[in-house]
């Protein structure tokens, strides 16, 4: 049995009429990578804020395991500070605190300690945000979006550190993003989200495994049994995109083909499960 | 040393990139034994990947018998692949292979075009060997006494 870092049973927050999140269980192991997708409104954000401890539930229950941090796009820097005097008071409004963890990565993106946090790029300003907040050593690292500002490099190798960090510590690592392709091979677990509800959960490698694409002539129904996730039709030719308990490996009779999916795939399939013909999302 | 690449826009997984890119390199005498393999922390830091995609991918190198893990110390490669191929004989091949390359290109093909190819010919039984191909063995036997003269005899 593995650890759990957040655990909700029936969460629910409701906003005037409208339930941004409704009936949500879940139960997401410590010390991997969640990547958590879902459309604009789905309820990424209401979610981790609730997890935070900083938006109350409007009913079920949630527990966090650990010091929790959240981390979102709008940074919470003084700009008059420097960057040493941020760190400082990271360091007086933790009780636990590892400088050493925060000025290492810092020095990794070549930050300038003596320089007000409002003279600095935007990205900068990113990398002393999560200096701050691992400097906090957090159990989980909430982390909603905050790395739109970055460029595609930097990204990477924030990524790339961020995994570092938690192969070599036990922090578990929730992550927000709308770049789907950005998460293969960074997230364990895939958390899909929509309109409040949790729509796929679990670990990437046994999600991809269970599901397939099959392309063949122009059909109802999919040629073996599971649960239809994805159809797109042209005149003469059908896709599905199957999830099947018997495993992606599963023999199709010709001529039907059977193909592995990626984990952009995957989100897409569950994102929009009727796509037409030329139509981009 | 190597440094890996990890390419995230096709369907091969990355565990099996970074095998396949040690099986490669060992294939090309870029990795012997006893070289170090990068650290896992360096992997995942430069290649932006999961710590647990390169321990199953070290794994499985290691089940496979090419590498090894020493306590604390690292991975090692502790097997070769076709090692035992001469490197004259490999440089020969390669050499022949880069002519042909150059003709295909010529003759208008595209890279894919090359790599559907080259995937046709593999997927083939072995088979007979054609006269040609009889003719040019016999020549290279007869050719190992005398290296030299295979140059300019072996083109017609």
């Amino acid at each position: 049995m593995t650890e759990v870092a957040i655990e909700t049973r029936d969460l629910g927050k409701q906003y005037r009429k409208l339930w941004a999140l409704k009936d949500f269980s879940v139960s997401l192991p410590a010390n991997k990578v969640i990547a958590l997708v879902g459309a604009n409104g789905a309820g990424k954000s209401t979610l981790m804020s609730i997890a935070a401890g900083i938006l109350p539930a409007s009913e079920g229950e949630i527990h966090v395991n650990g010091r929790v941090v959240l981390l979102s796009q709008e940074k919470p820097l003084y700009r008059s500070f420097r960057v040493a005097e941020m760190l400082a008071f990271g360091r007086h409004l933790n009780r636990t605190w590892d400088h050493q963890r925060a000025l290492t990565w810092l020095s990794r993106f070549d930050i300038p300690l003596d320089r007000p946090c409002g003279k600095l790029s935007g990205g900068q300003q990113t990398q002393v945000a999560m200096a701050v907040a691992l400097g906090a050593r957090p159990s989980v690292l909430l982390l909603d979006e905050p790395l739109a500002n970055l460029d595609p490099v930097a990204r990477r190798d924030v990524i790339g550190e961020l995994l570092a960090e938690v192969a070599e510590s036990d922090m578990t690592v929730v992550l927000s993003t709308h770049v789907v392709a950005e998460l293969a091979e960074v997230g364990d677990h895939l958390l899909l989200l929509s309109q409040g509800r949790s729509r796929l959960d679990g670990d990437v490698e046994e999600l991809l495994a269970q599901h397939t694409r099959l392309i063949g002539p122009r059909a109802d129904t999919p040629p073996i049994e599971g649960e239809v996730v994805q159809t797109q039709h042209t005149e003469r030719q059908s896709t599905f995109v199957i999830r099947t308990l018997l495993g992606a490996d599963t023999p199709v009779a010709e001529p039907w083909q059977a193909q592995p999916v990626t984990l952009e795939d995957l989100v897409l399939a569950y994102l929009k499960p009727n796509r037409s013909l030329g139509e981009e999302l | 040393m190597i440094a890996f690449h990890v390419d995230r826009a096709g369907s091969v997984p990355a565990y099996a990139q970074l095998v396949q890119q040690v099986r490669e390199a060992l294939r090309l005498g870029l990795l012997h034994p006893g070289d170090k393999l990068p650290t896992v922390r360096e992997v995942v830091t430069s290649c932006a990947v999961n710590a647990a995609t390169v321990l199953k991918a070290y794994r499985e190198l290691e089940l496979s018998g090419l590498v090894e893990a020493r306590q604390g110390a690292g991975t090692y490669v502790s097997g070769t692949l076709g090692g035992s191929v001469d490197p004259a004989v490999m440089g020969e091949l390669r050499g022949r292979l880069t002519t042909w390359v150059g003709d295909a290109r010529t003759a208008g093909l595209e890279d894919d075009d090359l790599r559907a190819l080259m995937t046709s010919v593999l997927a083939e039984p072995p088979g007979e060997l054609t006269a040609e191909q009889r003719a040019a063995r016999a020549a290279r036997s007869a050719d190992a006494t005398d290296p030299q003269s295979s140059e300019s005899g072996a083109r017609p």
